[in-house]
Parts: structure tokens; sequence; C-alpha cells
């Protein structure tokens, strides 16, 4: 479902009404059916580099119809522009202004995706002089102004890879086909680390989850909801978690996604331990935990009372935590254990009035770096992502000129849906992305507050 | 085959040989049963019998009639009831062996309640249904008969429940307006159909409501239970105490988390709307009498230690072992045995409400055991005198060798172990849903406990049921 003006806007005299008043012209974005091609065109692989050549035979093997010279004229379904062989910001030149002139050509929905080295590479600093730095750092720069420049549903976004990884590691593939297909529609001017060659892509790409037990938390509506749907079409078997207060939608969303409803607090000391006696003795194992479960407790940092901000970190951050220590000591999540977390660009904005929950949200961002070293030792990763604005219940009891203008300020002029955030958690809970942890991932069309 | 109204207790035939009795005891040697006995069977194959475990259950919160399920059908709340212990147990599209429940204030659309309520939910459509009705004691009926068909081998799941609405009552035309609609719908011309009209009266247009009413006395439950609570002088003050624990604890028992695994939220309740967490003695001796004011002697039983008409369902799952175990399932408990009876109150002979008083001696001592052995009480709280007339019973040496054949009293219970986190005082009472909640709390209680003196623990349910009956069943901790 897309908003009203979106739909108004996206044909027939709305758009020539939309178009002469200058209006915003959001489009009806392309996202992921089963079945679906993973790209609507011809994909232009920009960069002379041995990179390049090798990324672009893996996309021939995939058979995409891939070019290395623009067809003039042609609608093009994305531009791949290979980046990792620069050594100063000159070098950008050439790749760059090669693909500009392709860009007029992108059909709607099309996608834009960098391939670079990050400009500050943790496991090795030295290779990075100040001038490969500069370049490296350059198309950050880049990429996201260029992500604001594009229409039509168009995205741009980048992968970005250190430690060791290239452009045919498995989680460069992963991220590679994840920002191609319509599961990153509403993914705009953002960077995902490839920080490693760990990782493995799915046998059927279709069910990249087969096999896997995943839990949800805070599963009983929305976005929980959203995410139990997407998990369960990508093949994990889905243990449903909300508080008991929920247990009737909870309910429906089990039996919808075949899972099985584990009304639980999460706030409680045990919980860690419930949910994981409950994965194990009910389905076997646990390879995939989902913390979504939040709340939000709004009122200016002034009038806040202890309530209000201890119910917040409690729920949002303090229960993540004891839940993963709870999980980092159990033998039975041990075999590629992934952990995605939902935070929010309140976390990295800021967002008047939501002090306590922004404070949760940053706080999420910060567990999930310190703790990818503990769940790397384990062959297991975890990873955030930052939802903007959502369509959801909750949004929607926001008032009409507020929401209406949150939900424009970005890239797409649109909101987003909840399997936009959910399609995000499944890649980055897939082994696919394997080689990527610690990373924040912004669900947001480029919002314009933020980074 | 175990609620087969035997009139005195002791041994059984040996001609019977497939009793319960004789699997607890082959179970467990501690168990030393009367029919553990029983003679292999000679010239036939006897059926292999095997055990019925209690799985969980799942119930929505019970709602006083009129308030949050006022616009819920018995089928409305049946279904949600299923759909919960669906998700909860991941039975989606799960071909069960038999569903069976019932209701007691039941439409007549409802013919076939359970099987459209099946459709309904998640399960597999072809999950087979039947609908029973045993007053009170249909939601404990439903799992003891369900349970034999799973100990018989004919099915490997099953889930029994019940459900009531006594907001969504039917009402029924009257017999007058019934008999000239029938004979319209036979007239064949103008004239006799005018002919059939005209034998209506205005009388015949008031509608025929339910009631709880005994159709043989005229009188209503609570009048009979007032009867037998004066006749073994049941104070009002322990009436009081006893529904007072039962609201505090069902309080505690949702305090502490007790049912987050046996209820699913429904219409916006999350718990029972009947509870009174916080009501105390003095309030509950401040409540007039309602039944009993007519019998002389003062007044005891009042609208806070009698239970109020409500609406719920309830239902538990029951497997054999090996599918419980093939679907990564919990064993809970174990359905040991159960007993039915009923008295004469008709006559007068025996209060309308004290079958199980009957029943639960019986079933023990088919069993081999006595009220000591018993870890956990659930004696449904139809009315607080209808408990304590029970106990009293038993504790009564002339009752004991008058009305059980006993060498003296029954005997008495530790009051520690009755209704430990509530029951219909507190909860409510939808009719038939009251089986299934006691059966999934109790099933989830023993399983907690596990083994007290190297057996496992073990409980006793009572429920007391109209037209004089009663069902009686013992499970035992896994």
């Amino acid at each position: 479902m897309t908003d009203k003006y979106t739909q108004f806007v996206s044909q027939g005299p709305g758009r020539d009404i939309a178009r002469k008043l200058g209006l915003p012209q959001p489009v009806v974005l392309r996202r992921h059916q089963p079945g679906q091609p993973l790209v609507s065109g011809p994909v232009l692989v920009q960069g002379g580099g041995s990179g390049a050549d090798a990324l672009a035979s893996t996309l021939l093997s995939w058979d995409l119809d891939v070019r290395r010279h623009a067809v003039p004229k042609e609608k093009l379904g994305a531009i791949i522009l290979v980046l990792d062989e620069l050594g100063r910001p000159e070098d950008l030149e050439k790749p760059v202004l090669t693909a500009a002139t392709s860009l007029r050509d992108l059909a709607a929905n099309a996608r834009v995706i960098t391939v670079s080295r990050a400009a500050a590479d943790a496991e090795n600093p030295a290779t990075a002089d100040p001038a490969a730095a500069a370049a490296r750092q350059g198309v950050d720069g880049l990429l996201r102004s260029l992500a604001k420049e594009l229409r039509a549903g168009a995205t741009a976004n980048g992968i970005l890879l250190s430690g060791g990884a290239g452009t045919t590691s498995p989680s460069t593939l992963g991220a590679l086909r994840f920002f191609l297909s319509g599961r990153s529609a509403f993914v705009d001017g953002q960077f995902l680390t490839v920080g490693s060659a760990e990782g493995q892509l799915p046998a059927d790409a279709e069910k990249p989850l087969a096999g896997k037990v995943a839990v949800v938390t805070g599963a009983a509506r929305g976005i929980g909801a959203a995410i139990a749907r997407t998990l369960y079409r990508d093949g994990a078997t889905l243990v449903v978690v909300d508080i008991p207060a929920a247990g009737d939608h909870l309910a429906a969303v089990a039996n919808e996604v075949h899972g099985t409803a584990l009304q639980l607090d999460i706030s409680r000391e045990d919980a860690g331990q419930r949910i994981i006696d409950h994965a194990v003795e009910r389905h076997g194992g646990l390879d995939i935990v989902i913390h979504n479960a939040g709340i939000t407790r709004d009122k200016l940092l002034a009038n806040m009372d202890q309530g209000r901000w201890n119910s917040v970190i409690a729920v949002n951050i303090a229960a993540q935590l004891r839940i993963n220590e709870a999980l980092l000591a159990s033998e039975h999540f041990r075999s590629s254990p992934r952990i995605v977390s939902v935070a929010s660009t309140s976390g990295i904005a800021g967002n008047r009035g939501q002090t306590n929950y922004a404070a949760s949200k940053g706080g999420v961002m910060g567990m999930v770096r310190a703790t990818a070293p503990l769940i790397g030792s384990y062959g297991g990763s975890i990873n955030a992502v930052a939802p903007g604005f959502i369509e959801t219940e909750m949004t929607a009891k926001i008032p009409f000129a507020t929401r209406e203008i949150a939900r424009r300020l970005n890239s797409l002029q649109q909101g987003g849906q909840p399997g936009d955030v959910a399609e995000a958690i499944a890649f980055l809970a897939s082994d696919a992305a394997g080689g990527i942890s610690g990373e924040v991932l912004r669900v947001c069309g480029q919002n314009l507050v933020g980074a | 085959m175990s609620v087969n109204g035997q009139s005195a207790p002791g041994p059984k035939e040996s001609t019977t040989p497939a009793t319960p009795g004789a699997v607890t005891a082959a179970a467990s040697p501690s168990a030393g049963s009367p029919a553990a006995g029983a003679a292999e069977p000679t010239g036939r194959t006897a059926p292999r019998l095997r055990r019925a475990v209690i799985v969980g259950g799942n119930r929505i919160p019970f709602a006083r009639t009129g308030g949050a399920y006022t616009k819920s059908s018995n089928q409305d709340m049946l279904t949600a009831a299923l759909d919960g212990l669906i998700a909860r147990f991941g039975l989606q599209d799960e071909r069960i062996g038999e569903v069976a429940a019932g209701a007691v204030l039941k439409h007549s659309r409802d013919f076939n309640l359970t099987r459209e309520a099946v459709l309904g939910s998640a399960l597999s459509a072809e999950t087979p249904a039947y609908d029973l009705q045993q007053a009170c004691a249909t939601g404990l009926e439903t799992v003891l008969g369900l349970a034999n068909k799973i100990k018989l081998g004919q099915i490997d799941s099953a889930i029994a429940g019940g459900v009531d609405s006594a907001s969504d009552a039917p009402i029924a035309v009257s017999e007058g307006l019934r008999e000239v609609l029938l004979d319209l719908n036979r007239a064949k011309t103008l004239p006799q159909r005018l002919q059939v009209l005209s034998r209506l009266r205005p009388k015949d247009l008031a509608p025929d409501a339910p009631n709880t009413g005994e159709p043989r006395t005229g009188l209503s439950m609570g009048e009979h239970q007032a009867l037998t609570t004066a006749q073994w002088k049941i104070t009002r003050e322990a009436q009081d105490e006893l529904a007072f624990n039962s609201h505090r604890n069902l309080a505690a028992a949702y305090d502490a988390g007790f049912f987050d695994d046996l209820l699913t939220p429904y219409r916006g309740l999350t718990r029972d709307s009947n509870l009174r967490a916080d009501t105390s003695l003095e309030k509950l001796a401040t409540l007039k009498p309602v039944f009993g004011k007519n019998l002389g002697s003062a007044a005891t039983m009042t609208a806070g230690n009698s239970t109020p008409l409500t609406d719920g369902a309830s239902t538990v799952l029951l497997a054999a072992e090996d599918w419980a175990d093939a679907h990564d399932l919990p064993k809970l408990a174990t359905v040991v045995d159960g007993e039915a009876a009923a008295v004469d109150f008709v006559h007068g002979k025996d209060g309308l409400l004290m079958a199980p008083a009957f029943a639960v001696p019986r079933l023990l001592a088919r069993n081999g055991l006595t009220l000591d052995d018993i870890d956990f009480f659930e004696i449904h709280e139809a009315f607080a005198g209808t408990v304590l007339s029970t106990l009293a019973a038993w504790e009564d040496e002339e009752f004991g060798r008058t009305r059980l054949g006993l060498d003296g009293a029954f005997g008495s219970i530790d009051r520690s172990r009755l209704n430990v986190n509530g029951s219909s005082l507190a909860a409510g009472h939808p009719f038939a849903a009251t089986g299934g909640r006691i059966v999934a709390s109790l099933a989830k209680m023993l399983h907690a406990r596990g083994h007290v003196d190297g057996r496992p623990a073990r409980g006793l349910i009572s429920i007391c049921a109209a037209g004089g009956q009663g069902v009686v069943a013992i499970l035992e901790a896994l």
C-alpha cells in the first residue's frame, strides 16, 4: 500500500498537475515479489580494474544482462560503479563522468551502486595513505549527493570493502543482490561495509533462510509482524514473541507464519533463557534473533519522569543487552548466529520529545558495534537497522500536517512500509550477510535529517 | 470407559482388564490399585493401552456476562481459544485426531459448533470434531473421552474444549408460537393458514429465555445449593473466606505470570474480568445474601461467594507420548482416570451439586489412593458452599458410613492444597469452559511440582454439574 498522494500523482491527470505545480512526485516503489527478476533491465558495470571484471563475470553467471559499455538510449536497470582501485581523488573523474552519461537512461526504480574501499580500514590502516583515503571518502559524498539527484524511485547505495573483502566476496555479492533487488526499495544513499570474506550465498535465492530458526520480538503488530512474515517467506521457522497482553495479535501472526507464539515480557530477567529454551525444545535450535520490541514514552526532557525514562531504557536497550548475554553464553547459539536489532533514525539525528527513546536507540547502535567482535568469535554477526518514517499504526497517529511533512522529507518523497524494514533485516539475518557485522543500515529513503 | 457410572468403590470385575488403574499400576509400582491384580483376558485381544498426556492449554480470559464478550458468539470464542492454542504449539494446518468441545447454552444453529470452530481456525480442515454436552462437566468430559481414545490408540492427538456465553444466550419462541409456526408450515391453503394463525394468543409472543433452573424442581441452582449449604451448616464466614482465597490466589497467579502460557487475550481483556484483586473479607462481608432467603435459618450465599454468569472458552491439547515427542511438544501430565456420578436430588436424597462427593471416593478407591495421596485439589467453585459442603460430607462419619459405605468418614483434605491458583469464584465460570481451564492449569502445576516423595505429583479435579451430576478426574505429573 502506498499513500493516497503517491497514488494520485503516479498516473493520469494527477501526474500532470503535480508536474506543473512543482509538487513532490513520489512513485510507487518496486518491491520484491517472489519469482521477480533481481533487476528490471540491463546492468552496466563501470570501472576498468580486475575487481570490476571479476564482478561483471559473476553477474553474467546470474543470467543478468550485463553491459561493460553503455549502449546509447538503452534503458538501464542498474549502474554498478566499481571504484576499488582509487589511489587519488583525481582517479574518480573517468569512471564517474563516464557513468554520468548514462544517468538519463536509468529506468524507473533503477539502481546505482558503488563498490569501493573503506577510507579507514581498521584491519589495515597503513594501506590507506592520505590521498587514497581522500579518494575513498570522496565516494561517500558523491554517492549521497547522487542519491538525492535520482528520480522515479531510483536509489543509489554503496558497498565499502574492508578487512580483506573483495568485489566478489560472498557478502559483497550478497549486499549487491540486496541493493539491486526490490528488497532495498526504501534504502537510499546508504553504505554497507563488508568487513570480511565470511558469509555464504544461499543455495536458493528465494529461500535464503531455509532451515534457520528465527526469533522476532515485538512481533504482534507493525514492523515486528512484517519481519516475521518476511523471514517466513524467506524460509525461516519462526518463534514470535510479544508481551502477554498482545497475545491475540501475536497468535494471529504466529498462525499466519506457521510459527509458535511465545508470550513473554522481554524485560524479565530470564527472558533470554526462556527464548533459548523455547526455540531449542520446540524447533531444535536457534540461529537468528531479531530485537524488534520497543516502546515510546515521549515527553520533553524538562517534563520527563522516572517512569517514562526507565521503561523505555528497560525495554529498548537493557532487555536486548541481557538477552544477548544469555545468547552469547549459550551453546545453542553457536552455528553462524545472527542478531539484528531495530534502532531508529531518532537515535542518529535526534528527535524532539524523544530523549529517552533516542538514548535507548543510540544505545542499540553502540551495543551492536561492541558486540560484533564477541559474536564474531562464533562465526556470527550482529547488525542494526534504523528505520526512518515508516507507515505503521504508530505513525498513523501523528497529526496530519506533521505526518505529511515527515513522510515527504526524504529522497523518495514517501514513507516506507514495514516490509521495507523487514527486508533489510532479513538480508542482514542471512548467511549472505555473514561478512557484514557491527553495521547500522538506515531504511529511511535518505531522510533529510540525520547522517 | 473410565466414566462408566460404577456404583460402588472397590475392585473391579476382572473381565474388564484394561482399566486405567491397571495401567497406572504397571507404570508406577507405588500405586497399589485394587484393579492392578486383574487377570489377563482370555479368548479376545485386549486393547493395548498407552498414556494420554496433556501438552498444554489455552483459554481466553473469562468475562462477566454483558461485558467484553457481549457481541461474541460461542463459535467466535471457541475459534479464538483454538487459534491461540494452535499458535502456542505451532499446529497450523495440522490434522488433529479429533476435536471435542461443547456449550451448555447453545443455539440450535450451532448443531456442529466444534466442527465449525475448527473450520474457522488455523487447523487442517481435515480435522474431525464433535460436540458434547454434560452441563458444567462438559469440558472435563471432553478431556476424559478424548484421553480414552488416545489410550486406546484410536487417535494420536486431540483437542478438548468448551465454551459458553450467557451474554449471547439463545432465546427460543414460546411453545405456543412454536406449534403454530410448525403447523403454519404444514398448512397448504390460505383458509388453513388463517385457521392456524387464529390460534395465536398474545402470551405466545413472549420469548422463552434460558435459565439455570432445574426442570424437575423449578429451583435455580443457587436455591438448590442454599438447601445443601444449610444442611451442612456451612457458615457465611467460611464461604467468604473461600471466595477471598480464590481471588487472592488467582491475582497472585496472574502477577507471577502463571497464565502467560495458558491464556491468550481476547477483545481487549487480558485477565478474567470477574477477578477482584483488591477484595477483602470485610468487603465480602458487606454483601447481601441472594440465595436461600426463605429457608428460615440466616441466608449465607451472596454474589461474592457465588459464581456469576460468565462468557469464555478454553481448550486443552492432548496427545499420545510419541506424537508429542515427534512434534517436539511438552508433556505436562497424564490423564490417569476419571469417574462420573449422579445423585437423586429430585427427591431430596442428596443436594443437587453433591455428586462429586460420591464420584471422588469411588475414583480414588479404584486407583488405590486416599485424599492424602493428592497434592493439588481442584474443586470447582460453583458456589463456595458447594466446595465446603463436599468437604464437610467427606469429613462426616455418618455420611461416610451410610452413604459411601465406608467404616467412617472419607477424610479431610489439606486446605493449602485446594485451588492454589484460584478457581471459579474469582475466574468466573462459563459452564463448559471450566473443565479446560482447570485441566490445563493443573497440568502445568503438576509439571512444575514434578515428584513428591519419589512418585509423580498428583492432582484431583472435581466438577459438579446440573442434573445432580458430577465428573472427577486424576492427573499425574510428567
